[in-house]
């Protein structure tokens, strides 16, 4: 690099409680617009389709909007804390209904984000090593992953149809049902939902290990075997320990996307979820389309987002300490 | 290379063929389905079409408007797709070439959008589609443009992502040797950058086609009966009580293949991509 920033130890004319201003890029002077205006576009989209909105989505949740207000929202009569207070009583029918779409959604999101994890990390152990096969497998694995969300979810809709789908004719082949169970209706709506969820997103953390773990050196197993270490000892000291940093970011990131899934539900159930399978994203939906009361979907997406932002921030302070002692054994 | 233990054989053979029956099934309904007659599939499953036949692949054409759907998420997805790879290059360049003034702060404000559920900024937007029509005269609810328009955000975070990882991967003496020449900034990205960073390039439209040609919740209340997109469109069909699906499963495969085949193809480049991002 060709520019040599001035160092803050060289005295200086100006005052001295001025912290040295450093040097910032490499364009100077007038082609300083260079770099912004490569960014602009970006900007602009970002600005008008997500950080508008959220400002926005939030101004309207202390504001009174129904479906009268739709074209002048502003006008609409300010409630202050009155949304909040509507869809956080959970005595009222509003608040009680979010409250249980919002605990179906962590018991979906616990039971999806682990299954995808574990199914992610055996399937991309079982393929480290080459053998016959191995590409074959991978590309089939990643299959669900390429296909549109609807696609594989309209295909499962039809696998759990009672009478002529192919669960049922499965369970009842292998003689594990008397009769015919509804899949997509009552509680075992919520395990249809997590099965789908698992099909369509177990690839993505599979894809994500995979990458991960062609990244690490392979002469640090070999080594590992020459001290006479097993796949299960290299799995504890090499593999996982070295995969911690792909780790942090793909819970992470699979924490989001199952929480705010929305294709699965709307999909495979269409209008109005049954309760055992209503999440979050879907909730808020139907809360604010269906009544078009956009006072009390915003209140309801400031919360969601507040959780989100609370839950992001307490992971990366954890993970980060945790993170910190294994790179110091 | 080491040696696989007998344990590890087994582990490998019991989770691969669970895994491969798990992926497997479901696809094979899909393509068995899609073969058989409308009686075969109204009647108890069976694994095998009893007589295979094409005729569902005709008919879901007249059975719902797929053509028009197909139309409409084709130039939707491919519109959206070259914007944003050409908006998320420009970004890129900017981000992986000047150290400036709240690029960074940029570049985490991007990838914090990621984490936002859709659902936060689907009601204020359309709100706000809604005031820019009636007051400006522009056309962005229930047309195509409005869903292009959204669609090419959703890519941007994660294809400015990616593609900073690559460009900051090609020499800066290329960019200065350009600079010798005589190139100014725009053509130093257009003849050196971007042709180094071809592979990133092609990983970041599979992507962006694939979000948009899947995408479900803006698409279900941004457009009309005239520009359904096919999630919407199939989705309508799907949920009703008396379906064909036989047809729906056709349909399904034909709206599938084209992206399968795309990423498969190409899925190299997309793991390269991941691996980039994941090491980093």
């Amino acid at each position: 690099m060709a520019v040599i920033t001035p160092s803050g130890t060289r005295e200086s004319p100006e005052a001295p409680d001025k912290p040295p201003q450093p040097q910032r890029g490499r364009a100077k002077g007038s082609r300083r617009w260079i770099p912004y205006a490569f960014l602009l576009p970006a900007l602009a989209l970002e600005l008008l389709i997500h950080f508008v909105p959220i400002v926005l989505g939030t101004a309207m949740s202390v504001l009174r909007v129904t479906q009268y207000q739709i074209s002048h929202w502003w006008e609409a009569p300010f409630t202050g804390l009155g949304n909040f207070r509507i869809v956080l009583d959970l005595d009222g029918p509003t608040g009680r209904s979010l409250l249980q779409s919002f605990l179906v959604t962590l018991a979906f999101t616990a039971v999806v984000l682990s299954a995808t994890w574990l199914m992610g990390m055996a399937a991309a152990l079982a393929l480290q090593r080459p053998f016959r096969g191995r590409g074959l497998l991978r590309t089939l694995f990643l299959v669900p992953y390429a296909l549109p969300a609807y696609a594989s979810v309209i295909t499962w809709r039809f696998n759990f149809q009672r009478d002529n789908g192919m669960l049922n004719h499965l369970l009842g082949q292998a003689g594990l049902t008397d009769g015919n169970p509804f899949w997509l209706i009552g509680q075992n709506a919520f395990w249809a939902e997590c099965v789908v969820a698992v099909w369509r997103m177990w690839p993505f953390a599979f894809l994500f290990l995979m990458a991960g773990m062609q990244a690490i050196p392979q002469d640090v197993y070999e080594a590992s075997s020459i001290d006479g270490a097993g796949p299960w000892r290299q799995l504890r000291s090499i593999t996982l320990p070295l995969l911690s940093p792909v780790n942090r970011v793909l819970v992470l990131v699979m924490f989001l996307h199952t929480f705010n899934d929305f294709s699965t539900p709307y999909v495979l159930f269409g209008a109005g979820a049954p309760p055992a399978g209503d999440l979050i994203s879907v909730h808020i939906y139907e809360s604010s389309f269906a009544t078009w009361n956009f006072g009390l979907g915003s209140a309801m997406s400031v919360l969601l987002l507040l959780f989100l932002l609370l839950v992001s921030a307490c992971y990366f302070a954890l993970t980060r300490r945790t993170g910190h002692d294994k790179d110091q054994p | 290379m080491t040696h696989d233990t007998p344990g590890y054989r087994l582990f490998r053979y019991v989770t691969l063929t669970l895994l491969a029956l798990f992926v497997a099934t479901p696809l094979y309904v899909m393509v068995t389905s899609s073969l058989k007659s409308l009686p075969d599939v109204q009647g108890e499953f069976t694994w095998i079409p009893a007589s295979p036949t094409l005729q569902s692949f005709v008919d879901i054409w007249h059975t719902v408007p797929l053509a028009q759907y197909f139309v409409n998420s084709l130039l939707v997805a491919v519109t959206a797709t070259v914007l944003s790879v050409l908006v998320a290059v420009f970004a890129s360049y900017a981000m992986s070439r000047w150290n400036f003034r709240g690029g960074s702060t940029f570049k985490g404000a991007v990838l914090a959008t990621q984490m936002f559920p859709g659902i936060l900024f689907l009601l204020p937007l359309y709100l706000l589609f809604v005031y820019a029509d009636q007051n400006f005269g522009t056309d962005l609810v229930g047309t195509r443009t409005g869903l292009t328009l959204t669609y090419l955000t959703f890519s941007l975070p994660f294809a400015v992502w990616m593609l900073v990882g690559y460009f900051e991967s090609v020499p800066r003496e290329l960019d200065e040797a350009a600079k010798m020449d005589g190139a100014g900034p725009l053509r130093t990205l257009l003849q050196i950058i971007v042709p180094a960073a071809t592979p990133g390039i092609v990983a970041v439209s599979i992507y962006a086609f694939m979000t948009a040609w899947g995408e479900v919740l803006f698409a279900s209340v941004l457009t009309s009966e005239q520009t359904r997109t096919l999630a919407i469109g199939l989705q309508a069909y799907s949920t009703e009580v008396n379906v064909y699906w036989n047809q729906i499963m056709a349909a399904s495969l034909v709206v599938s293949v084209p992206v399968v085949a795309g990423f498969l193809l190409l899925q190299r480049y997309l793991v390269a991509g991941f691996t980039a991002g994941a090491v980093k």
